[in-house]
């Protein structure tokens, strides 16, 4: 397990994507204060930690939809409030958990609107536009399903809609609140499996997960939150998941063993009362 | 599957001309052309029909200045200023609704619920009893209670962004204090005061010359490209503030830009013709339904507006000679037939 220390803002050409020393709260009730945190280029973050610790906060900070009330969220060394939103938009996508379609609209017209950080009054429509659309339908598996309504679709077709939409958008850089809430165990694989291919292509992806077990096993880097804000670990999941760590954030006793599928750490919680 | 949509699916093609790059939804593109066809056959209808029927070439004539003094009379004092002044309060209207219904993700939405109308008319029969004697002068009352109406609700609605649920909620609560109060002002006011109130309340274009016709030519002038262009932020805006955030729109000033040009395009048409009902609820929808786009496009929501109000005051002027009823009587009785249907046909088409 490696602590975190405090990133040094003049950090070398390191990592695009690096927030620094962040408070973050909504309104005067602070979700987090001093929060530095260093996403690795090409990694497959995931960010785990018990509710409310600031999880999905964090992640609209990083992808500046919410701004900090202290600290910066640097990319590429330029701190992102500084830059023209469709600029940050251009190398850095957002699933969003509140996201919500509009009624009677296609599966085709809601992916097109990942384009919208590419477009401008003049140029509303291109080739381009088309191709990475049908690119982005076919990644995530929903090609078939353009012309049909989203209100219409399944809980994990939706959710795949939803990832094509930020793929369209074409950023290096993705993260993902919560992509597999409300999803079956079935669909929440498959999301994860697609999530792994992307990985796999050069793609940095950012997650927030609530299955620890998910979590180990898909993420290259992990990052343990606090409430509070605290990042109590970060680094390769075989480091991080301890069963000291998840007693200390979740309160909760376990094991911690050899996943027999990916050979990951997995958590097996102890029981309080008695086995029969 | 072929949804009514299908024609906006992700096709490779895009329509270019220089630098300018577009993806014309084939179908909504189809429906503003028979629109404008619509709108000239109605305007046709209003110039040369009436106590005075006239012939195609005396209004050309008369719109080249080479007609008889009276046909010249009739067709650019009396006429003209009349149907420009209503189909130009109607695309003002359609398009104020058209912002609304997106903003406020709900195909209820129009001035009249976030108590922009209400507002005007309070501030119009303020004017009545401060001795407004001109049009314009009540109009301008009526521009200054519905915008003080307008910013109230979303201050009232705002807390940490004026979420568009809130603001139908809020409105609909600030349209019943400020109907309540109206009520009173006019049972107190003179009899000729509250005549001339009620009478503006129900919104016509009786008596509207080119004084009228030309300050909402030039507000439409500035506040229609406007609303174009502001309104591309609407389709990451409706996923929600995260989703359009993530897009690179910031939420809340965009919603507010929207707003702002939402409020001053219904108040420029109340300002003309009083507040005339169901035009920014109806058109909006009705183009949306003709263009089976999952969103009330802005120049189809116009040209909508600008149809149904220069029809719906032939008809006031035509069907009951020679008492022309006021248009916004008109508009309502079509409106609440329509709004019915909407429904009626909504709970049918869902399960």
């Amino acid at each position: 397990m490696t602590k975190e220390t405090l990133m040094p803002t003049t950090s070398l050409p390191a990592d695009r994507l690096v927030a620094d020393q962040l408070s973050l709260g909504y309104g005067d009730r602070p979700v987090a204060a001093g929060l530095s945190l260093t996403i690795p280029d090409g990694s497959f973050t995931v960010i785990i930690g018990p509710n409310a610790c600031g999880k999905s906060t964090l992640l609209k900070a990083l992808a500046r939809v919410l701004a900090p009330h202290a600290g910066q969220v640097l990319l590429d060394g330029r701190p992102i409030s500084a830059r023209p939103p469709k600029e940050v938009a251009r190398q850095l996508g957002l699933m969003a958990q509140s996201a919500q379609a509009p009624t009677g609209i296609t599966v085709a017209d809601l992916v097109s609107r990942g384009r919208y950080p590419h477009q401008s009054l003049l140029r509303q429509w291109s080739p381009d536009d088309a191709t990475a659309v049908a690119e982005a339908m076919a990644r995530a598996g929903v090609a078939d399903l353009a012309a049909r309504f989203v209100d219409e679709l399944s809980g994990g077709q939706r959710q795949r809609v939803w990832l094509a939409m930020a793929l369209a958008q074409k950023t290096k850089i993705l993260l993902l609140d919560e992509p597999t809430t409300f999803l079956d165990i079935g669909h929440q694989h498959e999301l994860l499996e697609l999530c792994a291919e992307l990985h796999a292509d050069g793609h940095t992806l950012v997650a927030v997960l609530h299955d620890l077990n998910q979590a180990a096993r898909y993420a290259s880097h992990l990052v343990a939150l606090a409430p509070g804000g605290t990042v109590v670990a970060s680094g390769p999941p075989a480091e991080v998941v301890t069963a000291e760590l998840v007693e200390e954030l979740f309160g909760l006793r376990c094991r911690v063993i050899e996943d027999p599928e990916s050979g990951a750490p997995m958590v097996i919680a102890a029981r309080r009362t008695a086995y029969r | 599957m072929t949804g009514p949509a299908a024609g906006s699916g992700a096709t490779g093609w895009a329509l270019r001309i220089g630098p300018l790059s577009l993806r014309p939804h084939p179908r909504s593109t189809l429906v503003a052309a028979a629109l404008a066809v619509a709108l000239v056959g109605a305007a046709v209808v209003a110039l040369t029909t009436g106590e005075y029927p006239l012939t195609g070439a005396e209004i050309i004539d008369a719109l080249r200045g080479s007609a008889t003094p009276g046909v010249d009379f009739i067709v650019t004092t009396l006429r003209m200023p009349r149907l420009l002044t209503g189909a130009l309060v109607g695309a003002a209207l359609g398009v104020s609704g058209a912002l609304l219904q997106s903003l406020a993700r709900n195909p209820l939405a129009s001035p009249d619920i976030i108590g922009f109308t209400s507002g005007a008319a309070t501030g119009a029969i303020a004017a009545f009893a401060l001795g407004a004697d001109s049009i314009l002068r009540v109009g301008l009352g009526a521009l200054a209670g519905g915008t003080i109406a307008a910013v109230a609700v979303y201050l009232l609605a705002y807390r940490r962004g004026g979420a568009a649920g809130r603001l139908v909620l809020v409105g609909i609560g600030v349209s019943a204090a400020l109907t309540s109060v109206n009520a009173f002002l006019i049972t107190r006011a003179p009899l000729h005061d509250a005549i001339a109130a009620q009478a503006w309340l129900v919104g016509g274009l009786n008596n509207r010359g080119w004084g009228h016709a030309a300050p909402v030519a030039a507000a439409l002038a500035v506040l229609l490209p406007a609303a174009i262009i502001a309104g591309r932020r609407l389709r990451p805006l409706e996923l929600g503030d995260d989703a359009a955030g993530a897009l690179g729109v910031r939420a809340e000033p965009s919603r507010r830009m929207l707003l702002v040009i939402s409020v001053a395009l219904a108040a420029v048409a109340t300002a003309s013709a009083g507040p005339v009902a169901f035009v920014a609820l109806a058109a909006p929808q009705l183009a949306r339904r003709l263009a089976g786009a999952a969103r009330p496009a802005l120049i189809g929501s116009a040209l909508m507006g600008a149809l149904l109000l220069a029809a719906s005051d032939v008809l006031a002027q035509r069907l009951f000679t020679p008492t022309p009823m006021p248009v916004g009587i008109v508009t309502a009785g079509l409106g609440g037939l329509y709004l019915t249907w909407l429904l009626a046909a909504g709970w049918r088409g869902r399960p």
